[in-house]
Parts: C-alpha cells; structure tokens; sequence
C-alpha cells in the first residue's frame, strides 16, 4: 500500500505525524493580494488568483499574509467541519499578532494555496495546527515590529501593538504599511518568543464563532449550493445499498428506454459505473429512477443476525497491543473478578446532507469542489481514477453537512469526476438519501470480551481486553465500479483501527494489563469500515466501563468512588469530580427500587479519544412496558487542555453528548445477506428532537495545559454512562447496543 | 407556471409534477431550502405555504398554486410584516436567537428548523418546553445540537412575547 492510501484511509492516524509536504514544493509566486482578505469566505477566482500558488510550511509566506489594508490572512490546512475552526484557529493566529478577530480571515482550503496540513480528523487541528499557526504568527508579529522599529527609530522594545497600529514615539505605523504590496520572505524558525498567557486577548474567550450568522440567514455556501455554468445535474445509479466489501456488483443489462421522454436525460457508463445527468435536477432524479438496472450482486454478506458469532469465530490475525504486569495470573489468583462479552453494532456516519460535488475540466485542469477531509489526499485520488497527472486536479473544499469522519463526500466527488468526464461537460453530482447511507463506509462492528479484577483494597489488579473487528476501506465505490479496481482493506497501523490503551483501560492505573487485538478480514463478508467519530471508542468504553461498574458493584463500592480510587492521574481525577459535583452524585445508601412501571437509573463513565479526558453522568428512565429508553439528563465534563474557545468547546461537548444518547438508543445498520437495507431515517432510526436529553457541559479550565482535541472523546463516556445507567435502573446488563425498545423489552422479559 | 416566493412573483418554467424544492433551489436559486433526504423525513427542505410548514421535497408545484411560499431568506419579511417589535439584526427572532445562542454546528439542518420554529411562533408566541419538542420533532440535527435550539426557541418566545405586549 502506498504512503499515500495509508495516509487517506487512515485518516484518524495522523495526529501524531507531523506535516511533511507529500508534493514537490513549487517555489512561491505572485504575492499574496486582497483575493484573500476580503472576508472569510472570499472564493479565490479560478485557481486561487492572487494567492500562492503552494505552500511550502517553511516558508513565513504560507501560513499567513499581511495585506495593505491592516488585514491578515492565514492559510489553514484543516477544514471547517462545523466544529468552529475556522474561528478558534483565527483566535490563536489574532492573539500572537495583536490583530481583532474582525482584521483576520482564513483563505478557503483549496489545493491551489493551501497548506497540506493531512486530514482534518481525530479532532486534531487545534491541538496539530494550532501551535505551527502560533508560532508563525508571533514570528511575523516580531518581523513587523522590527520593520516598525527602523521607521519610527525606535527600539522594538519600546513600541506598542493594538489592532495591528504599531505605536512609539507620539508616532504610529499599522502593519499594512509596514508591508504594503511586499511579503514576508523569511523562512520559518522556531526560535519565536510566543506572549505569556497573561497576554492573551482572545485565546480561552468565548468569541462567537464566525460562520454561525450566514448559517442562519441563508447566506452561507454549502457544497450542495455550488453551481458552475453549463453544469449537468448527476445522480449515481447503484444498486440500492452495498453488498460486501470487495464485491463489486456488476452491471447485467441496462434498459433506458423510459428516459427517451425526459428532456436531456442521458446515462453514461464506464464498465459497472453508472450515472445519469441531465441539465435538470429534476430531470436527472426521474431518470434514476426510471433507469431499469439489473445488477449481478452476489449474497455475500454475513448478515446481521450472524454477525457478531461471525467475527467472533472468523480466522484472525492477533497482535499483542499491551502487555504490561501479568494480567493471566493477576486474574487467576483474584478474588474478585468479572467477565463478559460486549457486542457493538454497525454504524453509519449519517451525514444531515447527503454528498455532493461539482466537478469540472477546463483545458486539461480539473476542479473539483467537495467537502473531504483531506484535499491533497483526495487530488491524488482524483488524478489516479482519471489517470492525469496530479498536477492537473485542483481540489477545493467547500463545507458540507457534518461528516463525521469518512462520510460520502470522497465517494461523491471522485463520481463527480468520472460523470464530468464522461458526460463532457461540468457536472454537479447530488447523493440521494440512500446513497449516503446504503453506501456509506460504516464504523466497524465489534466483540469485546474483557475480563477484569480487584483487590480487597478496591484497587483494579488485572485487566484483560480481546477485540474481534476488521478495518476500514481503501477504495472508494466509484473508482471501484468504474475501474474494476481490487479492493483492499486498511488493516494494519497504530490508533484507532486496533483496540488501543486509551479506551480499554487507559484512564486507570493497571498493575497487570493485556490488550489483544483479533483483526478480522474485512474482505470476507463485511461492509465498508471506516473511521466514525470517536473510532472504536464506543466499542470498547461499552465494554469496558461496563465491567468496571459491576466490579465496583461486587465490591460494593460507589462507581464514582471507585473510579476515584483508579484513576491514572489527577487530570482523569479532575475530570471525574467535575462531572460528580455537576451532577450532585451521591453514593446510594440502599438499593435501587426497581418496581413500578417506570424505572429510574443513572450512570457514570470515563472516556478519551488519544488525549483529551471526559467524564459524564447519564440520567435515564426505562418504560418496562414499551423498553423505550429515556436519557434525561446527561452531565459531561472535558479536560482539553487550554480551551481555545470554551463556548465551542462545549457546543462540541453537547452535540457529542446527543451524538452519543443516538448511537447507543438507536443506531445500527441492518443488512441482510446481500445488501444493507438502512436506506432512510426510517430504516436507520437516529435520536429525534422530542427525546434529546438535557446537557450540561463543563469545561475543566487548564488555562496551562497544551490544548487537545475535544471532538471525540464524550462519545464513548456518554455512551457507557447510559449502558450504566440503564443497570442502575432495571438491574439488567445489556450486553448488546443500541438498546431499542425490542431489545429492551426482551432483556427485561 | 408562476409561483409566489418571499412575497415576490416569479415565473417558473418547469413540469408541474416537479417538487417545490427543485424550483426554490435551482430556478430561483435560494439557498435556504436543501436537500436532505428527499422523503419528508428530516425538514431540511421546509418552507411556509401560506404560514405552515411544508416539506419542499415532495410537495409538487402543482399543489402549490397561487399561495404564499416563504423559505429561511424570507423570514426577516415575513417578521416585519407581522406587526411584533422589529428585532435589533433584523432579523427573524428565532434566527437572531439562533445567533444569540450560538446553536448551529454545521448548520445544514438550520433551514428547516429555523422554518418550523417560526410557523409554531407565529402560532403560540409563548409555548411551553414540551410543546417546542413535540413541534420540532419532525427535524432531524445529526451533530446534535437540539439542547441550544431549544434553548433559543424559548429565548425567541420571550423576545417576541416582550415585542408584542
Ligand atoms: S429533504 Fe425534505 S424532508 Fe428531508
Ligand atoms: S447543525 Fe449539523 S445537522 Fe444540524
């Protein structure tokens, strides 16, 4: 497998890999110019005019420019997901260049001058980005003073800044006519002085985020809304919801003769590729539907009913991930010791919106508008599946709906692409609903089987973890179908594709720990894996904090209390009396009433991604009648470092919580032997408003701590913390999610 | 055919079967009614027909007639004329409200929300919690940010409850 498909598919690894330029570096030209600083969302005409035409990150240039106007640019590499980038990362870059947030934009993230900052996943831009894109601004602070310093003919030292007006002397220079038309020029060193937290303006600030008012008005551009002229509206014509990965279904007959009588309908095809356009959207609906397809499918799935024994019995490949103390014999001399088996389902990423990109040709130059996460990845992509060279795909990103991880959007947009070129013309490819979610790259079903001991003290002695689950795709649909290329399955690598220490126990101090990862093939009969925000993690805090529940049960000891007693360090000890204080948690002084028709619970967990901790207390009430599952109320505390930006921080702590209430009451792909039949919100049933609990979240201040990311990591805390709660409440372990009311009702029966 | 959208006529040339959302998205070229899944499942393509939320994506033109279409562009107008106290954006107040609590994530999901929220204002100025969730039930948000839309319904109602006294 090439660096490059590691690399993409893998997205969630990147965060410890530093930018390295994965494309020859063309020497900058043209100097940066107003294109970019006339707001946040200024599209660059054509090929990003006016602005550098690569980034080379060593360069001062390429991570931020300085206009005539008093106003500064920068150049992120990590796209807005909905999740306030676009307004922290400015927060960071406007502190060190004591620039208003109202003096800076970001330039729009295209191939075409940005920088190829990887992916933007793991939630990992503020805590990746952040500290390059700081220490560049600082470094451009101090050139421009020292700029400000030969004018005014005064020492740096004894100037002032404020809103980019250098001041000394009775005198006063902005920064703008320190650089006028010119540019930086310097290379980028690490030898910059960044201001002491007492200095910081904005950073730690609740700034309201940037893009929020043209969202509400209806201003903002999402990809759905990109029109180019001449353009052709596309939809893909699949057969309705995959089959196993690896297996592409193959065209038999197509009968398009009802598309005679719809105006400018064509279809076009390439070997199993299918697509329909026409100048009308409308037009291209009805022809896809009208389209008479017979596909040659072979039923090669596993099924969901057999699914968790199939992994569990499948052939594997077995990695040893920790192996710290002796777990084995920790466990077969303990007292005290709890087992079990924990079952986690299919889940889709769901987009909001469907997938959808606009791709064109014009001369030999491809541009592809598009929401991935990863532009330059994507480029090569594009550039293989159309067999041109890189250096004629340009990729711009223009947001979506939130993806989650590794939604429809590369799938759309490498179609996007193919229908273009076969159509001739510039084409705007629309995903429907069921195929965003039919053919979406599911988050990996799991088995864990965990056992877990303690001592009289109360004090976890052994731990023992083993995953079953296969990994993620390579290949996207399209290129698949139009290429009849061979699929190929990410299987090996660090993070989140193995049962990894964070989730599985790394929260505690573990004398005798043992992770085993038991990696199944994902070409034997499975769906498209990918990474679903907060990879894995749910999986294994299901099981986990499960366990660590009904030991401290058998100890009877306070879940709190015993977590307390656990914990790794003080940060996980912070997190956890954060979330206990918030949610008035009191340690039960007699057994929980489980009569009556409605039974009351709550729950607590732990949970991480890589780096940020999280603790949430979960509220739910049990219809023991319909097993309709109530989450009421959840509490969530985050420790992610030094919060950039509390408020978003928290809008991500809330959405999380709700994100996490879905996956674990609702979500779950079914599919039977030959294809998914998750196709809508009906057939794949996600929380709805009426039953979104109340959320209070907490920011734990570590005003000196790095920042990390915070996009993750209450998942699998909110998660676990129900599954806990709903104990609390019935006295049932449920050793299956999600707990719909069937499931439900059948545990309690 | 014509059609009246945020009380302007416009003429449409398209097969009457056609949903309205095609018309508002790609004749008109308005940005707030959206695709969302095609099946009046999510709300992301809601609009006001005459003052009641419809869902664009399969009500075809032809059932719309001469009534009165307004869509997420619209709403500020359609504050205007209602005779409430002018909000200090503008703006509609469920929208200045979404603003004021900083709800949306990706905000896709905003259009249909923010429609919905206007029609059960307009109806009950003063709703209770549980009422907002029975009427926003019909939308869903997939980055979850239910709890701050509530929040600002209910900031929304105050706002116009105080304009109206
Ligand atoms: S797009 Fe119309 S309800 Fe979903
Ligand atoms: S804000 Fe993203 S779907 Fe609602």
């Amino acid at each position: 497998m090439s660096r490059r498909h590691f690399l993409k598919a893998g997205g969630a690894l990147l965060v410890a890999i530093p930018l390295v330029p994965l494309v020859p570096l063309i020497p900058l030209t043209g100097a940066a110019g107003a294109a970019g600083a006339a707001g946040a969302e200024t599209p660059a005409a054509g090929a990003g005019a006016g602005l550098p035409k690569r980034a080379d990150p060593k360069s001062l240039d390429a991570w931020l420019a300085i206009h005539e106007d008093n106003t500064a640019t920068v150049f992120i590499g990590k796209v807005e997901l909905g999740q306030g980038n676009s307004t922290t990362l400015l927060q960071i870059a406007a502190d060190e260049l004591d620039l208003d947030l109202a003096q800076m934009s970001a330039a729009r993230i295209d191939t075409a001058h940005s920088q190829n900052q990887g992916a933007t996943v793991s939630s990992s831009s503020i805590q990746t980005a952040g500290p390059p894109l700081r220490a560049a601004a600082a470094q451009a602070r101090e050139a421009l003073l020292q700029r400000a310093s030969v004018q005014l003919g005064l020492p740096v030292a004894s100037l002032t800044v404020e809103g980019g007006i250098v001041r000394g002397g009775g005198r006063q220079v902005s920064y703008g006519q320190l650089i006028g038309k010119g540019r930086f020029e310097l290379a980028v060193t690490d030898k910059v002085s960044l201001k002491p937290a007492s200095a910081r303006r904005l950073v730690g600030q609740r700034v309201a985020r940037r893009d929020i008012p043209a969202k509400v008005n209806g201003t903002y551009e999402f990809v759905q809304h990109v029109r180019v002229p001449g353009m052709l509206h596309a939809r893909v014509v699949r057969p309705r919801g995959q089959g196993a990965y690896g297996t592409i279904p193959r065209v038999v007959s197509v009968d398009a003769t009802a598309l005679a009588a719809i105006p400018g309908a064509r279809v076009l095809r390439q070997r199993d590729f299918l697509v329909v356009v026409a100048p009308r959207q409308w037009d291209a609906v009805r022809a896809a539907d009208a389209l008479k397809v017979q596909w040659d499918m072979p039923a090669r799935l596993v099924g969901d009913g057999q699914l968790h024994q199939r992994l569990r019995s499948a052939p594997t490949t077995d990695r040893v991930m920790v192996n710290e103390g002796d777990a084995v014999a920790a466990l077969a001399a303990a007292e005290t010791v709890v087992a079990g088996r924990f079952d986690g389902p299919y889940q889709a990423h769901g987009s909001f919106a469907p997938s959808c990109a606009v791709a064109q040709v014009d001369d030999g130059q491809w541009l592809v508008h598009c929401s991935t996460q990863d532009v330059f990845a994507l480029r090569e992509r594009i550039a293989s599946v159309l067999e041109v060279d890189t250096a004629r795909v340009q990729v711009r990103y223009v947001e979506g709906s939130g993806c989650f991880g590794h939604n429809g959007a590369d799938d759309a947009a490498i179609a996007a692409a193919l229908a273009s070129r076969l159509a001739g013309a510039p084409v705007r490819l629309q995903f429907t609903r069921a195929d965003e979610l039919g053919w979406d790259n599911m988050g990996p079903a799991h088995v864990g089987e965990m056992r877990l001991c303690a001592g009289r003290d109360g004090r976890i002695a052994g731990y023992e973890y083993h995953g079953w689950h296969h990994g993620w795709m390579i290949e996207e649909t399209a290129e698949q179908m139009a290429l009849g290329r061979e699929a190929r399955e990410l299987a090996v690598g660090p993070g989140s594709l193995y049962v990894n220490r964070f989730d599985a126990g790394g929260m505690y101090r573990i004398p005798n720990w043992r992770l085993v990862n038991h990696a199944v093939s994902g070409l034997s009969g499975y769906l498209k894996g990918a990474n679903l925000r907060a990879p894995m993690d749910l999986q294994y805090s299901f099981a986990s904090e499960q366990l660590v529940d009904e030991l401290a049960l058998k100890l009877d000891i306070d879940p709190v209390e015993f977590r307390r007693r656990n914990v790794v360090n003080a940060r996980w000890g912070g997190t956890l009396e954060a979330v206990a204080r918030s949610s008035g948690w009191q340690p039960r002084t007699a057994a929980p009433v489980r009569t009556g028709p409605r039974l009351a619970g709550r729950g607590v967990a732990l949970g991480t991604h890589r780096a940020s901790m999280a603790a949430a207390v979960a509220e739910v009430a049990v219809d023991r009648a319909s097993g309709e599952v109530r989450v009421l109320h959840v509490h969530v505390a985050m420790d992610c470092g030094l919060a950039i930006n509390p408020a978003v921080v928290e809008s991500q702590i809330s959405g999380m919580a709700i994100q996490a209430t879905s996956r674990m009451l609702c979500e779950e792909v079914r599919f039977d032997e030959r294809q998914v039949t998750s196709l809508d919100w009906v057939s794949y049933p996600v929380l709805r408003f009426a039953a979104h609990p109340k959320v209070t979240a907490i920011v734990v201040p570590q005003p000196d701590e790095p920042s990390l990311g915070a996009g993750e990591e209450a998942i699998p805390a909110v998660g676990a913390a129900i599954a806990n709660a709903f104990f609390d409440a019935t006295g049932v372990r449920m050793h299956v999610y999600p707990l719909t009311p069937e499931r439900v009702r059948r545990a309690l029966a | 055919m014509k059609l009246n959208v945020n009380g302007r006529a416009h003429d449409v040339d398209a097969d009457p079967a056609m949903p309205l959302l095609y018309a508002l998205a790609d004749d008109l070229g308005l940005r707030g009614p959206r695709l969302g899944c095609g099946l009046a499942q999510c709300g992301s393509c809601s609009v006001l027909v005459d003052g009641r939320e419809m869902r664009a994506c399969v009500t075809p033109l032809s059932a719309i007639g001469h009534r009165e279409v307004t869509t997420l562009e619209g709403l500020p107008g359609l504050h205007a004329r209602s005779g409430r106290a002018p909000t200090v954006s503008g703006l509609h107040p469920v929208q200045e409200a979404f603003i004021a609590e900083q709800a949306p994530q990706c905000g896709y999901c905003f259009n249909g929300i923010a429609i919905k929220a206007a029609e059960l204002l307009a109806a009950d100025p003063s709703p209770t919690e549980a009422r907002v969730r029975a009427a926003l039930d019909g939308h869903l948000c997939r980055c979850g940010t239910y709890p701050r839309i509530l929040a600002a319904v209910m900031r929304a109602s105050t706002a116009m409850a105080g304009g109206a006294r």
